[in-house]
């Protein structure tokens, strides 16, 4: 068994609204190893872009543990917290707001070195840029002009070679590829896998793209309104979903052959509001195989064979029975 | 910085331009660019970091009105710096010694009317209207530059605070200011310039404390908007402290609007202070104040029209200049607008 690199436990973040709390991450674990990827996948506003950013303290978390090697960092004060901040850093979705369109090429991948003053010199800091330009591939003629004047994919890599400037052991993508066209997708999902397999990364890879979350994970855990409905390495899932959800989501990728013929899993209704959600599965409104015991009791995520988990009173039933 | 076409490096590269350089070097050798490029090696040089305010200024100057604009304030800071070339001092007989040319009295050619030697006249001392109105401009723009500072240095501050950290901080510091905003700008200048009593430093800071609730609406404005944007959490997940991502990050980036209500609030401040002058509270006599010397051919008004014409038409230039210059300005800075 792999080292245990970050350790997620109960973790809950509520934000307050007119209406009431809303639920965005309520009560979901998970475990990450050294050098590996988990892959946190799910629809729009189920709460996995939170989970990245409260795993790095840039919101607060509401209760839980987060455990990176072992120590908590909600427990972090300020000094260890910027410690901490150097080892683990993010990769932003959208590469057009997430670099500031007053500085440079150059003063956007230098800025963690300057904040942090791990490198004094001016001359130490360029010759730093400009391999870190080299790594994730920049052309160096490219270090004075601004991100406006670069496409998508440029400005991605931008937001890696900044994110990679601290020498961190971990990243969080969020999303990194979905504001990029096909092509360019492809370019920075290997560029991510090529510093993994160099610098010994690991990562939290959120994505809607069940074809993208395939591609780099290594485990993968289905989000669905703030929990995790099912965890399993990359390859099983694919095979043999068994979250009735997982299941509607996987049927939703389409096959480029034009004589399978497959059977489409449609979910019917909309996504349930995540402030004050009803109590039981948060998936029975929509699922096509609930049971009464869904209705009121929340099922727990369980561990059903070597790897793979799943919160489903259904599964849980077959299982045992 | 040195390309070598069978280098491995190559491949990773997107860069298109370069695949250009080593694809069509030998069809394209006259071309500028190409003309030291050797076909399979090359020096590209970086691209050199381009001055925001070069391109600002070109924008400017493509309107016709802010160009127009840029003249007038291009010739008002000229008389200014060169107010005694334009207007030397004078020698006067009776004394036998050089005396400014915009305190020098001469009673016997009192409200004589604009000729070739006394271009603006002369006033009810005899003074030379033109040499007063030159000199004149350096008060002008010092009151203007002064308070617009004090103005903007503290709106700023006060704005960036209460946008950046929001909640009690920022209600309570808005309700104050809210309560400046309440009073007019120029009784906030009176009373402030009543309580200071008269002299230039005086009118600047009445003058600038009775700017900065605008300044602090607009940067706290654009505070609250820029801070949600994800550069700034970018830097904060690096470890950025808040003055940082303040004034790094954030700022920098709200720039625009106050440069633009810089720009026009020089017109209005240099309004207000000829405002304060008139009324007797701001340059004492004899300095050649454009609103303490409306204020005195304000008198003679019916009978003799160039004391009152020319500074009030200087104040009126200068306000329209500072206007004109803003507006081309805002357009330049208007992203949206700028299609570059």
């Amino acid at each position: 068994m792999a080292e245990k690199f970050l350790e997620v436990k109960n973790l809950k973040k509520y934000f307050k609204t007119k209406r009431g709390w809303l639920h965005a991450v309520d009560d979901i674990d998970f475990v990450i190893n050294k050098g590996e990827t988990l892959g946190l996948v799910g629809e729009s506003g189920c709460g996995k872009s939170t989970t990245g950013r409260v795993v790095l303290r840039l919101l607060e978390a509401t209760a839980g543990e987060i455990l990176f090697n072992g120590e908590d960092v909600l427990k972090f004060n300020k000094q260890k917290m910027r410690e901490m901040r150097q080892n683990a850093q993010i990769v932003f979705q959208d590469p057009f707001a997430s670099l500031n369109p007053r500085m440079s090429v150059s003063q956007i991948i230098a800025e963690p070195l300057v904040i942090n003053k791990t490198v004094s010199s001016k001359h130490e800091i360029q010759k730093k840029v400009a391999s870190l330009m080299e790594t994730v591939g920049l052309a160096s003629r490219l270090e004075n002009v601004y991100p406006h004047e670069l496409d998508g994919g440029r400005r991605q890599r931008i937001g890696i070679a900044r994110a990679l400037a601290l020498n961190p052991s971990f990243i969080v993508l969020d999303e990194p590829v979905s504001a990029l066209d096909v092509s360019i997708q492809a370019q920075i999902l290997n560029l991510m896998d090529e510093l993994q397999d160099e610098l010994g990364l690991t990562y939290l890879f959120v994505s809607h793209d069940l074809s993208v979350i395939k591609h780099v994970s290594d485990n993968i855990a289905v989000m669905y309104l703030g929990k995790i409905v099912e965890m399993s390495d990359y390859a099983s899932i694919f095979v043999d979903p068994l979250h009735p959800y997982t299941k509607a989501l996987l049927s939703a990728i389409p096959i480029p052959d034009v004589d399978i013929k497959r059977e489409r899993i449609i979910l019917e209704g909309d996504v349930p509001s995540p402030i004050a959600p009803p109590p039981g599965c948060r998936f029975y409104g929509r699922c096509y195989a609930r049971k009464d015991i869904c209705k009121d009791n929340t099922p727990e995520l369980l561990p059903v064979s070597e790897g793979r988990s799943v919160a489903c009173h259904i599964v849980h039933e077959q299982r045992k029975g | 910085m040195i390309y070598v076409r069978d280098n491995k490096k190559y491949s990773t590269d997107p860069d298109r331009l370069r695949c250009k350089l080593f694809g069509y070097a030998t069809k394209t050798v006259g071309d500028k660019i190409l003309s030291n490029v050797k076909v399979g090696t090359g020096i590209i040089p970086s691209i050199k970091k381009k001055s925001m305010f070069s391109v600002i200024l070109r924008t400017v100057i493509k309107s016709k009105t802010a160009f127009a604009g840029l003249i007038i304030i291009l010739l008002l800071i000229l008389s200014a710096i060169f107010a005694n070339v334009i207007a030397p001092p004078v020698f006067d007989d009776r004394l036998g010694d050089y005396l400014p040319s915009w305190s020098r009295q001469d009673l016997n050619n009192r409200f004589q009317q604009p000729n070739m030697e006394f271009w603006f006249g002369t006033d009810n001392f005899g003074r030379d209207i033109f040499a007063r109105v030159i000199h004149g401009s350096r008060i002008s723009l010092q009151v203007g530059a002064i308070a617009v500072s004090i103005s903007a240095a503290i709106g700023v501050m006060l704005g960036a605070i209460s946008g950046f950290y929001g909640g009690r901080c920022d209600n309570v510091l808005m309700r104050i200011l809210d309560m400046a905003l309440a009073i007019p700008n120029i009784l906030l200048a009176i009373a402030i310039a009543a309580a200071l009593g008269p002299g230039l430093i005086n009118v600047m800071i009445a003058v600038g404390i009775g700017g900065i609730p605008g300044y602090a609406r607009i940067v706290r404005g654009s505070v609250m908007s820029v801070k949600e944007q994800e550069f700034v959490e970018a830097a904060k997940s690096s470890g950025a402290t808040d003055a940082t991502l303040i004034f790094r990050h954030i700022l920098p980036n709200c720039m625009s609007p106050v440069i633009v209500t810089m720009t026009m609030g020089l017109g209005s401040a240099i309004l207000a202070a000829a405002g304060l002058a008139f009324i007797g509270l701001g340059v004492s006599p004899p300095s050649p104040e454009w609103g303490a010397m409306l204020s005195d051919g304000r008198r003679f008004m019916r009978e003799f029209l160039p004391m009152v014409v020319f500074p009030g038409g200087a104040i009126a230039l200068v306000v329209l200049g500072f206007n004109m210059f803003g507006d081309g300005l805002r357009d330049a800075l208007d992203p949206r607008l700028n299609q570059r």
